[in-house]
């Protein structure tokens, strides 16, 4: 099932759902003939689409909202914060091509900051699914709340078959005693492959998708940091604000520490071109992160990652 | 400005009269934005005792009409007309800016009859075209009024409102402007010139009139012309004057935000009531 089609069916099924965007058409496209009304495009206008739903909420309905993920988490920031947050209305966000999947367009595209944002608000939820699957076994309890949500979309399609979501908990893929990597998101493709380079190797590589980032499953990185002499995290996002420092901020809490390295984008922007290439040249491909955590180049085949089908 | 108003509207006139007593004596302990609470007086006043479907008996009903205040700084005429038509009890106004109630420089939705908070500018306007949609939606009759000050026009996101709402042809939707004819410190026309204001939107699709604010007639046969056209965002420009009430303050740019003292505000009540000027000597610009 893909994203549109679990949307046309939730929203069909129950008329409190409005589906809404600031003219990013992409993940909806066919969802105005079947809606009709309860679908709302507001045009470029991520700060007044926002302020709608925050309306649309206080007279009962569940705004689906949409638009890239940019303009949604940084130009209608303060609508975010100060009519869905403070009131904490049942406004569920879906931000479009966020981290790497903005390839080609240039900072300005470029979200990379989007989690350390949407957490830093108080009652909204982060989830960051790894691809279409985790995004379709997600959004039906997320959609469900009546809490706000922000989702880093990602439809891309993997092989993995993800487990059933259960609410604020991880997906523990694996359990390794040398290495666990922490990750979300687009970087969980990557993961995989920097995992099975690191079997080869004779490692024992542990993987674990924080699928929600908040609430954030503080049991199952401290299970990591018992099991694994060595945590990586790996995220399409600035270092600052995402997964490492959530990890560090955890790790605080409960007064306990542990050998982490990060892969972030660390006070930069990515190189603009298309996917494979982005990653590549930033150094965030599965056999560049194996050998990276090894010290030395390996020489099996590395697969490459498709570039996305559509440009936003 | 015409100050002829009929005998009809004489409760009006007495029940502003009160609210306006209401505002002055919360500018003291802390202060409050007493020119913009005092101009928006006699709008709000109408709205609540004359137009609105808004009693204490339909606060949750979703037939309710809707007032949504963007200028949120004038939240003391908002309170004070809440404490004349039995809302809220006068005595929690003197609770404003105390710890034990929700009474400050800006509403909050825990005080009975606020529909939603405000203070950030350029919000409400898209809150209300969320609730009018909604209202459409339902094939519902109830109406959505929002309260924008003149400066608050500055925010770009009030013309990204009247954009969609032009677009979804939001004709239950009614923009009031408070032009009082000052931003926060300076006159809006000295500094982000606004005029010809009705022409503005206008062209943004609305229809629009310009009336005196501080009327009741003119309010009155205003908002009983509702609506001017079908199929479009109305907006009344309610030609008002900051300060109103208080000719020691009165279109005076330093008296924003005020803070006065007790001796003053006596003066200022008694100013109100039709006595001599007050004479001020706490600092003339208090700035927030």
């Amino acid at each position: 099932m893909t994203y549109e089609q679990l949307l046309t069916q939730t929203a069909t099924a129950d008329d409190k759902y409005i589906v809404m965007t600031a003219e990013n058409r992409a993940l909806v496209r066919n969802i105005p003939s079947v809606l009709g009304n309860r679908f709302v495009d507001t045009g470029i206008t991520e700060q007044t689409m926002v302020g709608a739903a925050a309306g649309l909420a206080l007279r009962g309905r569940v705004p689906v909202v949409h638009a890239l993920t940019s303009f949604l988490t940084m130009r209608a920031f303060e609508f975010i914060r100060t009519d869905v947050g403070i009131p904490s209305l049942p406004v569920k966000l879906s931000g479009f091509i966020p981290g790497f999947l903005s390839d080609g367009n240039g900072p300005t595209h470029q979200a990379l900051e989007d989690i350390s944002l949407m957490r830093g608000i108080p009652n909204m939820e982060v989830y960051a699914p790894a691809d279409e699957d985790d995004l379709v076994k997600m959004l039906p309890y997320i959609w469900s709340t009546p809490r706000p949500a922000y989702v880093r979309i990602n439809t891309r399609t993997t092989d993995y078959i993800h487990s059933d979501y259960e609410p604020g908990k991880a997906e523990i893929v694996a359990t390794g005693t040398d290495i666990t990597f922490l990750t979300y998101g687009l970087m969980f493709e990557q993961c995989l492959q920097a995992m099975k380079h690191l079997k080869q190797e004779g490692k024992s590589v542990g993987l674990i998708n924080f699928r929600s980032l908040k609430p954030f499953d503080e049991s199952a990185l401290l299970q990591a940091v018992a099991d694994s002499k060595l945590l990586i995290t790996v995220e399409d996002h600035f270092l600052t604000g995402g997964l490492y420092t959530i990890v560090a901020e955890t790790l605080l809490k409960h007064k306990t520490t542990a050998d982490v390295i990060p892969f972030a984008l660390a006070e930069k922007w990515f190189k603009p071109a298309l996917l494979p290439d982005v990653l590549k040249y930033e150094g965030f491909t599965g056999k560049q992160i194996a050998e990276e955590i090894l010290g030395y180049k390996i020489h099996t085949e590395e697969t490459v990652m498709q570039a996305p089908a559509f440009a936003e | 400005m015409n100050l002829h108003t009929t005998t009809t509207f004489k409760h009006l006139e007495d029940i502003a009269l009160k609210v306006r007593s209401h505002v002055v004596k919360m500018a003291t302990n802390g202060g409050c934005f007493i020119g913009a609470s005092l101009s928006a007086v006699d709008v709000l006043v109408y709205l609540y005792t004359e137009y609105l479907n808004i009693h204490s008996a339909n606060l949750n009903d979703p037939e309710r009409d809707y007032l949504l205040l963007s200028k949120g700084h004038d939240v003391p005429a908002l309170y004070g007309t809440f404490v004349e038509l039995g809302l809220l009890e006068g005595d929690r106004l003197g609770n404003h800016l105390l710890l034990d109630d929700h009474i400050y420089w800006h509403p909050n939705v825990k005080i009975k009859g606020v529909e939603f908070h405000s203070g950030s500018l350029g919000h409400l306007p898209s809150v209300a075209i969320g609730i009018a949609i909604d209202i459409k939606l339902r094939n519902g009759k109830n109406k959505v009024v929002c309260v924008l000050g003149d400066g608050e026009l500055n925010e770009g996101t009030c013309w990204e409102a009247a954009l969609v709402a032009n677009a979804y042809k939001l004709d239950n939707l009614i923009f009031v402007i408070d032009r009082n004819q000052f931003q926060a410190n300076m006159a809006t026309e000295d500094l982000i010139p606004l005029e010809p204001l009705k022409d503005k939107f206008e062209s943004f699709g609305a229809v629009v009139r310009r009336i005196d604010g501080h009327d009741f007639a003119q309010i009155d046969e205003a908002f009983s012309a509702l609506p001017f056209e079908e199929g479009k965002l109305q907006v009344i420009i309610a030609d008002t004057i900051r300060g109103k009430g208080l000719p020691s303050i009165e279109r005076r740019a330093d008296r924003w935000f005020c803070n006065f003292t007790t001796d003053e505000i006596e003066q200022l009540l008694q100013e109100l009531y039709g006595e001599p000027q007050a004479f001020l000597t706490s600092n003339t610009l208090v700035v927030r």
